[in-house]
């Protein structure tokens, strides 16, 4: 029981081609770990399912219409309140002469989904992250491979990846790997 | 038809993360020279609040002067930024990669330096919260929403808003990439904290590349409405010259025929400003002069309209703006000079590809089409004031001071080096987007042609 609950920690490993990287995702799911644990981290993207990852789950879809309802709703609330707490009638028209402000409608509409859009970005990429592992190298063009595991796992995890041929392991107190001629 | 960039990563960070983290000479030099320019302009802004608008030259009947053309033109300026990004992310071109974020930031420099010029033209700015906050101010008179004073403001900040945000959410990729090749600690954490620890997972490429397409659909019917409204500014009202249905289109594609033009402007200078001579290749250019044909022909299209719907109706106050704008001078040299800058010139030109293959020329010929689409919003904007009316009965010529020359060159000052300074601080191009490329990018044999291709989902 207590095995289950205990945290999980990750492990990360460099490799220098995507072979690699798909080998090792292939070899963790071997291994029994779940999909959901395993992150592969690039700085270059890479077609989807390039590294026998599945399909990516989201609703990013649905943020810009919430958005553009909501700011459909205050543009509305805007300029009808502003024409109602000041009536100016004009050429015998209404007070509130949808035709004049159809325009703050369409600007707010607009507005609110592209603010929606980009909280909807952040929150299905899983942004502000400050947790994860990561090594500069991945800039340079190296592939990343992420595991997070449970601690009495962690040995099958390592194994799994260094199958692949990492270029190096890392964990959060810092390198797994045997500098080469070290004892 | 495209060159591939054959570079490995690590190269590709070096040279596109080349001018953000060195300080060439040249960098303070320009930079020096803008600031004079803008130091000139913040001191004909402050004797302008001390001495009133007459202090750049306007009096009756003609308030509407170079503040308002400027305003106009570098409201066209930045939509070509958003239209040619937009249209390119969602058509997933090959060719968009290196144009999409000097468009992107171009668009937000010339809406920001756009803004400057009705709150200079106000003559006291701070008064502009009255009339577009929404709010009363205690004074009991909430703005008019059915003004365009509004429409304008609301139109603007949505534009701005959205673009800020849609170059932030591609950036985040390469404010990662610079966190990660920070030369010092001071650095790494500004990036750091503005990248929001983008790590790269397959996860937050996928959500990237989404948020391209959505971002570019909604902005697209923003950028469509922004140089409407601007256009309404003037079509609402009842100058002749100005009342007319035709206005909408006219304005949004002369908008993008100077905008695309200085997005090439732009690329040309980056090129060899910015060491990206691999990147920015003579096919981009070509492809964009392509484009610059059909935009240019359909511009001239609804010029001829606006022009034939102001001589059909024969209205005398319409014709007369007409005949004061096409025959009387100094407008018939205007209304000359800015045809043949803005079509009669670049459109042959650039029929030829060795021009539109040809950076010198596409130079010359996109700057020559931006004198021309300025030339023709300051022939929009004050031959029609200048029409005597009845019951008015002071009148005095309009002519530009030299305060309103400072004011326009700041402007391109304030654009030249807001795009500079963040070109010094963020990737000036799309690092990821470039690298995906280089990934994607293969050549196949066709019969006896060896031919690029990229792959794509």
């Amino acid at each position: 029981m207590a095995k289950h609950t205990a945290p999980k920690r990750e492990l990360l490993a460099l490799y220098a081609e995507p072979d690699q990287a798909a080998d090792a995702v292939a070899r963790l799911r071997e291994a029994g770990f779940d999909d959901t644990d395993v992150e592969i981290l690039s700085s270059t993207p890479y077609p989807e399912g390039a590294f026998g990852e599945g399909h990516t789950k989201h609703r990013l879809f649905a943020f810009p219409f919430a958005g553009a309802a909501c700011g459909l709703a205050v543009g509305t609330a805007w300029v009808v309140g502003a024409q109602v707490s000041l009536p100016i009638i004009t050429g015998g028209k209404p007070v509130v002469a949808v035709p004049a402000v159809i325009q703050i409608l369409y600007e707010g509409t607009l507005l609110g989904a592209v603010l929606f859009t980009v909280l909807g970005v952040l929150f299905e990429s899983r942004l502000p992250d400050g947790v994860g592992l990561y090594d500069d190298r991945i800039a340079e063009g190296y592939i990343g491979v992420s595991i997070m595991a449970r601690e009495h796992r962690l040995p099958d995890a390592q194994i799994a990846l260094e199958e692949a041929e990492p270029l190096d392991l890392l964990s959060k107190e810092g390198s797994l790997m045997q500098a080469p001629g070290a004892a | 038809m495209q060159e591939p960039v054959v570079s490995d990563t690590r190269t590709a960070n070096r040279e596109l993360l080349d001018f953000v983290f060195s300080w060439p000479k040249w960098f303070f030099a320009v930079g020096g020279a803008l600031n004079g320019l803008l130091v000139a302009a913040v001191a004909v802004v402050i004797l302008m609040l001390m001495f009133g608008l007459q202090f750049l030259g306007y009096s009756h009947p003609v308030y509407w002067g170079f503040l308002i053309v400027n305003f106009v033109f570098w409201i066209g300026v930045s939509h070509a930024g958003i239209m040619v990004s937009a249209i390119l992310r969602l058509t997933q071109a090959e060719w968009r990669r290196p144009v999409t974020r000097a468009a992107e930031v171009l668009t937000i420099f010339s809406l920001l330096t756009a803004v400057q010029f009705p709150l200079i033209h106000s003559g006291r700015p701070w008064r502009t919260m009255y009339w577009t906050f929404p709010y009363d101010w205690n004074r009991g008179a909430w703005p008019n929403p059915r003004s365009p004073l509004v429409w304008d403001p609301s139109a603007i900040f949505t534009y701005l808003t959205s673009t800020i945000l849609f170059v932030y959410v591609a950036l985040l990729p390469d404010l990662a990439l610079a966190r990660d090749r920070a030369p010092n600690r001071i650095s790494r954490a500004i990036y750091g904290v503005l990248a929001l620890g983008f790590r790269g997972t397959t996860r937050q490429w996928r959500i990237q590349a989404i948020a391209g397409l959505l971002l570019s659909a909604i902005i697209l019917p923003i950028f469509v409405s922004v140089h409407s409204i601007v256009s309404w500014d003037f079509a609402v009202t009842t100058v002749p010259g100005w009342h007319n249905t035709v206005f909408a289109p006219y304005f949004v594609i002369g908008a993008v025929h100077s905008g695309v033009s200085a997005v090439v402007t732009v690329m040309i200078v980056m090129r060899y400003a910015f060491g990206l001579k691999r990147f920015i290749k003579r096919d981009h250019i070509d492809s964009l002069a392509r484009l610059l044909i059909v935009v240019a022909t359909v511009w001239l299209f609804f010029f001829m309209l606006d022009l034939f719907f102001g001589l059909y109706g024969t209205e005398p106050a319409e014709v007369d703006t007409w005949q004061r704008r096409l025959v009387e001078p100094p407008w018939v040299v205007i209304a000359i000079t800015f045809i043949i800058c803005a079509y009669v010139i670049p459109v042959p030109m650039w029929l030829f590809r060795g021009v539109r293959r040809s950076f010198f020329w596409m130079f010359v010929t996109t700057i020559l089409v931006n004198v021309g689409m300025w030339l023709e919003r300051y022939m929009v904007v004050v031959p029609a004031l200048e029409r005597k009316s009845g019951l008015t009965f002071t009148y005095g010529d309009y002519a530009p001071s030299l305060s309103e020359f400072i004011l326009v060159a700041a402007s391109f000052a304030l654009v030249i080096l807001g795009f500079l300074t963040f070109a010094k601080l963020l990737p000036i191009m799309p690092a990821a987007d470039i690298k995906e490329g280089q990934i994607l990018a293969d050549r196949i044999k066709v019969g006896r042609a060896n031919v690029p291709a990229a792959m794509r989902e």
